[in-house]
């Protein structure tokens, strides 16, 4: 299959933008997804390869426009859905009840 | 229009990933300490600085650099750089008459070990698309020249191997001490968007 992660020699891509003294990780949340998902593929034998492949099925549109480590948030999603360690309603019902705690 | 490398984040990922720790914690798949150690050995341990040591051994030893050429993985764990995302490397060597690139068009691979994580650039869009089709426009965007009689190779990393490119060694550095030389080094040579220079 392809996709839009095949992106070799695809045209229309403007000019390479480096940022100076870039830090590893930009926003907290980069690291801790860095992190969780390194220990969780060890953790549940998942192969790197199996996240590759759940991050190609990203939306294009998506894909390309989110921040580089939105795709491991999405991949490690999918995969921990596809083997029903972390179910999506299970994430969204945690995601709620945290965001209703810090409203507070 | 899209940006295409890295915008803002919006508050939704960091929420959700803060509920996937905390589900995955709970869940007995990681140890909160495990994934604060890993973070900081990436963060603050492993780097470029690694990569530099092994061209700068290479460099100053005609022996290591053969052994490093025919077998990337293993010349490169003399200097104990072994691990995660570094299990098959092919270090590409840079000639007068070669000038190498390396690229990941499908994804981000890269060699953590020798050269620690990649620059959001090498990630993105752009880079990915550009090298294999433009490697001249994209040395030049990095305010690098070659020859034309220089033939510019771009390497896409597949699933397994990791690429390493070994730089020339700069003109007026006989006799440098490893050191000194490992300073030269810079991240971007190591991925070929750059060629180490003594600073005038």
């Amino acid at each position: 299959m392809n996709g839009i992660h095949d992106l070799g020699g695809m045209h229309g891509f403007g000019p390479i933008e480096r940022e100076k003294n870039e830090p590893v990780f930009h926003e907290d949340w980069e690291r801790r997804i860095f992190g969780l998902l390194n220990l969780t593929m060890g953790a549940a034998q998942i192969h790197v390869d199996e996240i590759r492949h759940a991050i190609e099925k990203m939306p294009p549109a998506e894909y390309l426009a989110s921040p580089y480590y939105e795709h491991w948030l999405y991949g490690a999603e999918k995969v921990l859905a596809e083997l029903g360690l972390v179910t999506p309603e299970e994430l969204d019902k945690r995601t709620a009840e945290m965001a209703k705690r810090e409203a507070k | 229009m899209a940006k295409q490398s890295r915008t803002e984040p919006p508050s939704t990922p960091a929420l959700r990933i803060r509920a996937l720790e905390s589900l995955l914690v709970e869940k007995g798949l990681v140890d909160p300490a495990a994934v604060d150690e890993i973070i900081d050995i990436f963060e603050k341990r492993i780097g470029p600085r690694n990569g530099a040591k092994v061209v700068a051994r290479a460099w100053a030893d005609p022996e290591y650099k053969k052994r490093l050429l025919a077998d990337g993985s293993k010349a490169i764990a003399e200097l104990g750089f072994t691990g995660l995302q570094g299990e098959d490397m092919v270090v590409l060597e840079n000639t007068p008459k070669v000038h190498n690139m390396v690229v990941c068009t499908l994804c981000s691979c890269y060699p953590w070990p020798t050269l620690g994580l990649p620059p959001n650039w090498y990630k993105a869009a752009p880079y990915r698309a550009r090298v294999v089709i433009e490697p001249r426009k994209v040395l030049a965007e990095f305010g690098i020249e070659v020859g034309p009689d220089v033939e510019v190779r771009v390497w896409d990393s597949n699933a397994e191997i990791r690429y390493m490119v070994l730089p020339m060694r700069p003109e007026g550095t006989d006799g440098w001490r490893e050191d000194k030389l490992a300073a030269l080094v810079t991240r971007d040579s190591m991925i070929g968007t750059d060629i180490p220079k003594v600073k005038a």
